[in-house]
């Protein structure tokens, strides 16, 4: 269960060229990317002037300003964006152990009575975003919250759905799905590995 | 990080940044917030165990815990079993049988918090024993000095004052060198411990020498009774020599700060002016003392029981 | 009752058989015929002289839940000792003849050491008036050492006419070096441990004070004075400058200190909690050689059963003191003489000789001898063992020596020829 991994002791190292090929090449993320934002402009019709896209990080938050990036260029329209670091929200420190945290940042104006669109890189069990939604909760009282997620990987713990899906991948419980990108990674890539045992690091 | 915060010997250099680190992000995701609480600790007992009088320690561990949604019961010496004879170890055990995840323990005696930690599974936080350690002020103090200079690594912290029996001194030296901080102590010998060579500071009884090279001017707390042991001759004369006020504070260099960890004795060892000016951070540290021990609890009590 | 002790070691010499009748020993020599005799299997045994304790707590009267007479006379011939001398403070003060005599008969009962009961010096340990000194000589205890261990006798015009009244006793005052205005509220050495662990220093000064004043008072009366557990380097040289000068001075060293350093009480464990304090290993080796050489007289063990209330709890709250009588002859053959500073003619000087010779026993650190008391130890020098306080025979578990290895096995005690322990077993 490793969809987020700490950011220093568990960083990878710089990626030598996956021996399996990659389900998503970095063109594939960047299109993915792409329709993303456009299903977002779609979908949010007028509401897009009340956007805020809120990444979870880590991998979640530059997805978010890519996100937010890519919706600017196609609409013209300037679009806000966030973090909210769930860790502290989380309802499986015990069987993690603790980690550092990471930023938290929101727009000054506030996500009271926005839509706000959270981010994050792949959707597992869904207690990520549950733990998302709860910090939410305390942060203020979004008009509504929706989901994007680069990967869905399916075996969901929770009724949580995405609104959003770069890629659906039906994966076994004990693979690992690894989400590289640019600004933390070196360079943009999924890669789905183990698959027998050891999926958990 | 180890299971419990004894004394400030027990974080390396890796797990007082963390302590830091995640104290400024629990300051920045709990600021602005009309909720100011966080689920993370629900379910977990802390236990405020305090064999000495603190109010303003309690306080801030209990609203640390509080914060982060933990269950917290005090436990003080007056009115419990404590004051009627009940050893620090069967209070242990009783705590045990309790639950307690956390036991954040005052006592008047240095090393009681070493002795609790081998009675009880939960994790130990040392809130001040005897004139040994309070690991936390010195998390705050060093909290504090960061994120009103910058940096800890070469800072020139000037302690002065009553060394000797002081545990927010020792916590400080240890701490404070631990992250790279230069570390002057000044004080009269009295006051300083036989032993004192073998720490990693400097010490001067010449508070006016050291002044001008200071980043940092943390006083400590004098208590006036010493002079009948012969500590210093008078009040007076400790303020002269020792005592920081607004003439000593003007030949600091022009961004240093001046600490104290409370209670004060305006007066004594600071004047009322300089407690009262921009220099000083007294207020800062006490706001940054709940933050701080926010993320002691969390890193202690957030994860996996061992 | 004869018995015979085929094959030991005397001294750790050539091996002999040693018959015993009638409580002395009766032949020395080889091949002895067993006759009708119990026989010991002595080989590979070293025999010595039965141990003498100048220094030992038996807290009977007053705290029986921490030791007794029987218990600690269990403890002591376990260990190899014929004789102990039971310190003052119980409760009451062994400062009459009425009390004296009630730990005498005690340990007469007991029948496993001979007990010679320690005389205060002053009235309830007080340190304000000199206790009746003469009737506790005159007693049936034939009390010779008079000390207020525990407390200092501090006043010096106190102390010199404790040293000049014994004299006429034929008596010696073991002082408890502790300057009390230099050791308020101490609780372990003052040096960088007691500066880092914020625990109230005991300075080395304290204990040198007081000797270095007790040694010229001493000296001026022309009295005979001990030292109690000395524990500093510096002691060791007041000691030795003293005895240069003719000073008619005795002292003794503990085994904790001789084996001890002050690093332990980063436990915080009171278990580790004495007075005096554990010293730094500079002391530590400055008390082997002080010992090697005679400056101390004596290994006595400060035995010093405490309940577990009084020990499992925070350092400051603690009482002072450990237990010593079952390790103190591993702790020097591991200090001194696996080292070679002693040998074990050293190790009967120091433990039997030199302290029966300062309590004034005529019985006991007798040499291995036709016609002598048989009063004497078989060790097993290669033995070694794990500490197990649970398996200790004092009533009090506060061992420091818990979970270490020690060398050497007492495997059989003699009093008068009686088997106290055998198979390192206590006989009752």
């Amino acid at each position: 269960m490793t969809e987020r991994p700490a950011p220093s002791s568990e960083l990878p190292a710089p990626p030598a060229p996956s021996q399996q090929a990659p389900l998503l090449t970095a063109d594939d993320v960047a299109r993915v990317v792409d329709r993303i934002a456009h299903q977002l402009i779609e979908k949010a019709g007028d509401s897009l002037a009340d956007l805020v896209l809120v990444g979870i990080p880590t991998r979640g938050a530059p997805l978010a300003r890519r996100l937010a990036a890519r919706v600017e260029s196609f609409s013209q329209q300037p679009v806000e964006v966030g973090t909210v670091d769930i860790t502290l929200y989380r309802d499986d420190l015990r069987l993690r152990g603790v980690r550092a945290l990471e930023d938290t940042r929101l727009p000054e104006s506030g996500i009271d009575g926005r839509l706000v669109v959270l981010v994050d890189d792949v959707l597992f069990s869904g207690r990520s975003v549950r733990a998302a939604l709860d910090a939410l909760r305390d942060l203020g009282r979004p008009r509504a919250v929706q989901l994007a997620v680069l990967v869905d990987r399916g075996h969901r713990e929770l009724p949580i759905r995405a609104d959003y899906v770069g890629k659906n991948l039906p994966t076994a419980r004990s693979q690992k799905v690894e989400v590289h990108l640019a600004e933390i990674d070196g360079l943009d890539e999924v890669l789905v590995t183990g698959g027998v045992a050891g999926g958990d690091r | 990080m180890k299971r419990h915060l004894l004394e400030a010997g027990d974080l390396d250099r890796d797990d007082a940044t963390l302590v830091l680190d995640t104290a400024a992000q629990i300051e920045q995701a709990l600021a602005g917030r009309e909720v100011k609480k966080l689920p993370t600790l629900r379910g977990r007992t802390v236990v405020n165990l305090f064999y000495e009088d603190s109010t303003r320690t309690r306080i801030s561990f209990e609203l640390a815990a509080k914060r982060l949604s933990a269950d917290v019961i005090n436990f003080s010496a007056k009115g419990s079993s404590v004051s009627k004879g009940e050893s620090l170890k069967d209070t242990a055990l009783t705590l045990e049988a309790m639950g307690a995840d956390g036991i954040v323990v005052r006592h008047g005696a240095s090393g009681a918090p070493h002795r609790l930690a081998h009675w009880v599974r939960g994790s130990v936080v040392n809130a001040g024993d005897g004139t040994h350690e309070h690991p936390t002020q010195a998390l705050l103090d060093a909290y504090t000095i960061r994120q009103r200079l910058g940096r800890l690594d070469g800072v020139r912290v000037v302690v002065v004052g009553d060394v000797l029996h002081s545990r927010v001194a020792r916590s400080n030296v240890w701490l404070l060198s631990t992250l790279g901080a230069e570390v002057t102590l000044v004080a009269p010998p009295t006051l300083l411990p036989v032993g004192v060579g073998s720490w990693p500071v400097q010490v001067s009884y010449d508070l006016d020498a050291v002044l001008p090279k200071a980043d940092v001017v943390m006083m400590l707390r004098v208590q006036a009774e010493r002079m009948n042991a012969s500590f210093f001759p008078s009040a007076r004369e400790y303020s002269r020599r020792y005592g920081l006020d607004a003439r000593r504070m003007a030949v600091l260099p022009d961004d240093a700060i001046v600490m104290h960890p409370g209670p004060m004795n305006r007066g004594m060892e600071i004047a009322a002016e300089v407690a009262d000016s921009a220099r000083s951070t007294i207020v800062d540290q006490v706001g940054n003392g709940v933050s701080v021990r926010m993320a002691v609890l969390y890193l202690l009590l957030g994860g996996a029981p061992e | 009752m004869s018995l015979l002790i085929t094959n030991v070691r005397p001294y750790g010499e050539d091996a002999v058989d040693i018959r015993i009748a009638d409580g002395v020993i009766a032949e020395i020599g080889t091949g002895l015929d067993a006759g009708d005799a119990d026989v010991v299997d002595g080989t590979g045994l070293v025999a010595l002289p039965g141990l003498v304790d100048l220094h030992t707590h038996l807290r009977e009267p007053g705290r029986e839940d921490a030791e007794t007479v029987e218990t600690g006379s269990r403890a002591a011939a376990l260990g190899g000792f014929t004789a102990v001398h039971a310190m003052a403070n119980t409760d009451p003060v062994a400062d009459t003849a009425g009390v004296v005599e009630q730990v005498w008969r005690l340990g007469q009962q007991a029948g496993l050491v001979d007990v010679v009961p320690v005389g205060a010096v002053t009235v309830g340990l007080r340190g304000e008036r000199l206790a009746e000194l003469g009737a506790m000589a005159d007693s049936a205890a034939r009390v010779r050492v008079f000390s207020d261990d525990g407390h200092c006798v501090a006043d010096p015009a106190l102390m010199r006419r404790a040293l000049e009244y014994v004299k006429a006793l034929d008596g010696v005052v073991a002082q408890h070096a502790e300057e009390p205005r230099l050791t308020v509220g101490a609780q372990m050495n003052e040096g960088d441990r007691s500066a880092r662990l914020g625990l109230t220093g005991w300075p080395a000064a304290a204990e040198e004070a007081v000797i270095a004043r007790d040694v010229l008072l001493a000296g001026h009366v022309g009295a005979r004075l001990h030292v109690c557990h000395v524990s500093t380097a510096g002691s060791v040289e007041i000691l030795r400058w003293a005895k240069s000068r003719g000073v008619q001075v005795t002292a003794e060293v503990t085994p904790h200190h001789l084996l001890l350093t002050d690093a332990l009480a980063e436990t915080y464990d009171p278990v580790y909690k004495v007075n005096p304090p554990l010293r730094t290993d500079a002391d530590v080796q400055a008390l082997r050689a002080g010992l090697a050489d005679g400056t101390i007289d004596a290994v006595a063990t400060d035995h010093a059963p405490h309940a577990v209330e009084d020990k499992e709890s925070e350092w400051a709250a603690a009482r002072p003191g450990m237990l010593g009588l079952e390790q103190a002859l591993a702790i020097v053959v591991q200090t001194m003489v696996e080292p070679g500073l002693l040998d074990w003619r050293g190790v009967a000087d120091r433990m039997s000789v030199r302290p029966a010779g300062i309590g004034r026993l005529d019985s006991h650190g007798r040499p291995l001898a036709v016609g002598e008391p048989a009063n004497l130890l078989l060790l097993d020098p290669t033995h070694r063992a794990t500490v197990d306080p649970a398996a200790l025979a004092s009533r009090s578990r506060n061992s420091p020596y818990a979970g270490r290895e020690l060398p050497g096995r007492v495997v059989a005690t003699f009093l008068r020829g009686v088997p106290t322990v055998l198979d390192g077993k206590a006989q009752k």
